[in-house]
């Protein structure tokens, strides 16, 4: 075992047991400073014969043997430096220097650290030394190469006679001749073979990569308009093109055809319908729902129109959906209190059920009231008291109007509408809490409209006034009873009648206060645009609103002239609101923009510019509660005379009538209700109605002419119905009956909302309104449905002539009695 | 001048016509009884659709030409009546 470049060095592991042989334990005998220690060589060798193999120094037991010197030394190899933990030093030279050298370097180090300042080391050439040899030669002898046998030599040479012949070299290919070369060919030798069983490759992965760019135009996005205008021709050039020759031409060539195509419109109608033309003429059959007022809506109020009955009901003119009723008490009450604080109109509207969107309030019960055809914001009223009463509302037509979009939580205000000085004026006491005087509305309470004008008491009727109508705006009346043209075209005149045999007219110019500070005051009040300021004026001595015309009826035929106590009226050239034409709506439509009242303008006219009209005729009819139909008329024969006998008179009812009412389509038919019958009657027939209804169970209370349809009518009873009564089906009983309520009707107001929405108001006793609508069957006339009624009516003349004729003839045969049968129809 | 016054004058008074208009090639107005914006529009539509219409005849039957369109609908009846250069375009009420 030779250490690695140290020749005499042999690494040696020493067992315990060597250990305490030769004294060298570890760590005791031996340290890592002290690390040497001699051995003698003859004890190693006396161990070796003892041990022999298995002695420590077997392995180096030769070198041992040869050692020169006496001691070997063996060095403790605390770091295993050569390998094992001792190592043997097989040289003198070397033992000299492991003992030596170690010492010298420990001293250079001490001197070095003693000096301790670096000093510039003079530089020392190198001496030569003699080459001290550390075992390398056997190294180098051990690894070079050396011949160890000595080579043989050969030479070979021709004979000495062939040195200098002359000789041709010739070509031979080595590969014909058969073995005249020797070669070694390569073979795989299977031992030598190796199989690669593993191969380690590097493999990389490197992503094909091309750059490649584009360009791309990309506009940004812009808005952007067009604006065009049809091109239009300059007038000139319309003027040049109008005469040239060439449009005349085509106007010759394209004449022709235009005219035959017209024409042909002209004579037939190609396109129509013939089987949907005959729907319209088929009534409905009965199989079909017995429903034919449809329940609309309903209206009642708890705190105005508890125990009330309601007494009439008109429908605003213009805005749709806006119905106002009057509350009266109801007939069987008979305690009547002084204070009718509430006594009211109230207008509902069709999109607020809950509220009613204004109240207009008065001083006594009205009974009958009607908008104004001129002017839906003026209102007269006929009151218990006798009295007529006009409200001006054009405040709130705004408020009206927008009734749909202030349904739900409409602001409640109270309005005072009077000046400071009038407040004075009030009658009841308990109104002054209601209004305030100043201007704001406050959020109390409801809007309370009060009056503007009422009539003199002590001119006023006597009884409570039944029936108030507006006189037409085209003619107007003066105390005379003469008719004049009205000059301002607006209705401005009324008539009213009352149970006290009284019919009056009134003019409302009379309202208007004579110049004074009034009209001054009414100039300032910009806000307000209404008739003369609010004033009681029964208290005010300067202003009493007089009738401007009375007529008494009496009763002719006997001595002392009683009176007859007329209760609805119908004049002749009634004012046909009634009827809305397209004409009219657009009218009311129109009407909507106008701020300003056409009463604002009104002004006392002066009657020296009137001009007669004398085709307005002056007669009427007039239903008196005891069952009289009174045909007469207004002409005052003298200017004293005031009474006015009835003429023609007729007892068909017997209860007081509460329907006198002109057919809206014709002028001279007339439909009286009263009692448990109603008749209709033609103006000029003085036989008697032409149409009597038979006696029914229970009693009419109310009739109206429907809208639409000439020969239909409604007529209502006390028990809640309505009858619809179809001429053109039947005259002897109700085409329908429907129930609407549970207490008596009172009142039947039809509307034509739109062509295709009509509606039926009806109110009853228990202060509740029903609206209805009506079923398109029933408000859509048949196409001839006027002639055929006409027709109708003519042949029930026919038939009253010809009985009159019987009857006569009757009489002469029998001499006297014979029936007084009126016409009536079973 | 006083033809074509006569002319239109004519066939304005005819039963149930609304309106009567004279229009150019280009569907310009010309003559017109209507308010200037509704004929606008008529003329630029009528046009138009003249156009379409006699282009489909021309389509179907080369030799073939369009001479009158009538457009009935619920409430009117239009009659157009083409030519090389102008249109005249009337609006009828049907007899009812």
């Amino acid at each position: 075992m030779v250490g690695i470049g140290h020749p005499e060095i042999f690494p040696l592991v020493f067992t315990t047991r060597t250990q305490e042989i030769f004294n060298c334990r570890v760590d005791e005998d031996v340290t890592e400073e002290n690390c040497f220690k001699l051995i003698k060589k003859d004890d190693i060798i006396q161990d070796l014969k003892t041990r022999a193999a298995i002695s420590d120094f077997h392995p180096v037991k030769n070198i041992v043997l040869e050692y020169p010197g006496e001691e070997l030394l063996i060095v403790f190899d605390a770091n295993f430096q050569y390998g094992q933990n001792f190592y043997l030093v097989a040289s003198e030279e070397a033992k000299e220097n492991f003992l030596k050298p170690p010492e010298t370097a420990e001293k250079m180090d001490s001197e070095e650290e003693k000096e301790e300042t670096p000093e510039v080391c003079a530089y020392k050439p190198p001496v030569s030394k003699p080459w001290v040899s550390l075992g390398s030669e056997k190294e180098v002898e051990e690894e070079s190469v050396k011949e160890r046998v000595k080579k043989i030599k050969y030479m070979f040479s021709q004979g000495q006679r062939k040195f200098g012949a002359p000789i041709s070299f010739t070509d031979r290919n080595a590969s014909h001749v058969k073995d005249s070369y020797v070669e070694c060919t390569s073979y795989q030798d299977k031992t030598f073979s190796i199989k690669v069983l593993e191969k380690h490759v590097g493999v990389q992965m490197v992503p094909k990569v091309r750059e490649a760019g584009t360009q791309t135009q990309w506009t940004y996005p812009k808005n952007a308009t067009t604006q065009y205008f049809p091109r239009q021709l300059s007038n000139e050039e319309k003027e040049e093109i109008l005469s040239s020759e060439k449009l005349k031409q085509f106007l010759t060539s394209v004449c022709l055809r235009m005219e035959i195509a017209l024409q042909q419109n002209e004579i037939m109608n190609a396109f129509s319908d013939d089987w949907k033309a005959l729907e319209d003429d088929m009534s409905s059959p009965d199989g079909k729902s017995d429903i034919c007022l449809k329940t609309y809506q309903t209206f009642t109020d708890l705190h105005y129109l508890k125990d009330k009955s309601i007494s009439c009901i008109c429908w605003h003119p213009t805005i749709y959906g806006i119905i106002a009723e009057s509350a009266t008490k109801q007939p069987s009450k008979e305690e009547r209190t002084k204070l009718q604080h509430d006594s009211v109109i109230i207008f509902w509207s069709f999109f607020d059920p809950i509220h009613p969107q204004l109240i207009l309030e008065c001083l006594d019960d009205i009974y009958c009231f009607q908008f104004s055809p001129s002017d839906p914001n003026v209102i007269a009223g006929g009151c218990f008291s006798g009295q007529v009463v006009l409200w001006d509302i054009s405040q709130y037509e705004e408020k009206l109007q927008n009734a749909k979009s202030v349904a739900v939580g409409m602001k409640k205000t109270v309005v005072n509408m009077n000046n400071v000085s009038v407040l004075s004026l009030l009658e009841n006491d308990d109104m002054s809490e209601l209004l305030f005087t100043e201007d704001d509305e406050s959020d109390k309470g409801q809007i309370l409209v009060r009056h503007c004008t009422s009539s003199s008491i002590h001119h006023s009727h006597e009884k409570r006034i039944t029936d108030i109508h507006w006189l037409p705006d085209y003619f107007e009346v003066n105390r005379m009873g003469e008719t004049f043209e009205n000059r301002a075209g607006i209705c401005v005149q009324l008539v009213t009648c009352s149970p006290d045999s009284l019919i009056l007219f009134w003019d409302i110019r009379d309202t208007k206060l004579p110049t004074k500070h009034s009209s001054e005051k009414v100039k300032e009040e910009n806000s307000f645009n209404m008739l003369p300021e609010v004033s009681d004026t029964s208290n005010d001595p300067d202003l009493i609103w007089k009738p401007l015309m009375k007529l008494s009826l009496c009763d002719s035929g006997e001595e002392n002239n009683v009176k007859c106590s007329p209760t609805k009226i119908s004049l002749q050239e009634q004012h046909y609101h009634y009827k809305i034409t397209d004409k009219e709506q657009s009218l009311h439509k129109s009407q909507v923009h106008i701020k300003e009242s056409p009463y604002a303008q009104m002004s006392i006219s002066s009657k020296k510019t009137m001009n007669v009209l004398e085709n307005i005729s002056n007669n009427f009819f007039v239903g008196t509660e005891d069952g009289e139909i009174i045909y007469s008329d207004w002409e005052m024969k003298t200017s004293s005379n005031e009474e006015k006998i009835a003429s023609n008179k007729y007892t068909i009812h017997k209860e007081a009538v509460n329907t006198v009412q002109r057919s809206p389509f014709f002028k001279d038919i007339i439909l009286s209700v009263g009692g448990w019958n109603f008749a209709i009657w033609k103006e000029g027939v003085t036989n008697g109605p032409i149409l009597q209804s038979n006696c029914t169970v229970q009693r009419y209370t109310a009739g109206h002419w429907s809208l639409t349809r000439p020969g239909v009518f409604y007529i209502a009873t006390d028990d809640g119905n309505i009858d619809i009564w179809d001429l053109l089906k039947e005259t002897h009983k109700p085409s329908h009956s429907q129930n609407i309520s549970k207490s008596a009707i009172t009142c039947i107001s039809p509307r034509v909302a739109s062509p295709k929405q009509q509606f039926l108001a009806v109110s009853d006793d228990s202060g509740v309104l029903h609206v209805l609508e009506i079923r398109r069957t029933l408000s859509h006339p048949s196409s001839n449905e006027q002639a055929n009624i006409l027709n109708y009516f003519e042949k029930r003349v026919q038939c009253l002539k010809n009985l009159k004729k019987d009857q006569e003839f009757e009489i002469r045969e029998n001499g006297n009695g014979a029936g007084d049968t009126d016409g009536t129809n079973n | 001048m006083a033809e074509t016054e006569e002319t239109l004058k004519r066939i304005q008074a005819h039963k149930g016509v609304v309106a009567t208009m004279v229009v150019n090639a280009e569907g310009i107005p010309i003559r017109t009884t209507l308010d200037n914006s509704t004929t606008v529009h008529y003329a630029g539509l009528l046009h138009q659709l003249t156009m379409k219409a006699r282009s489909t005849v021309r389509d179907i039957d080369p030799q073939n030409d369009l001479t009158f369109l009538r457009i009935r609908s619920k409430k009117h009846e239009i009659m157009v009546a083409p030519d090389k250069e102008y249109l005249l375009i009337v609006i009828q009420n049907p007899s009812e």
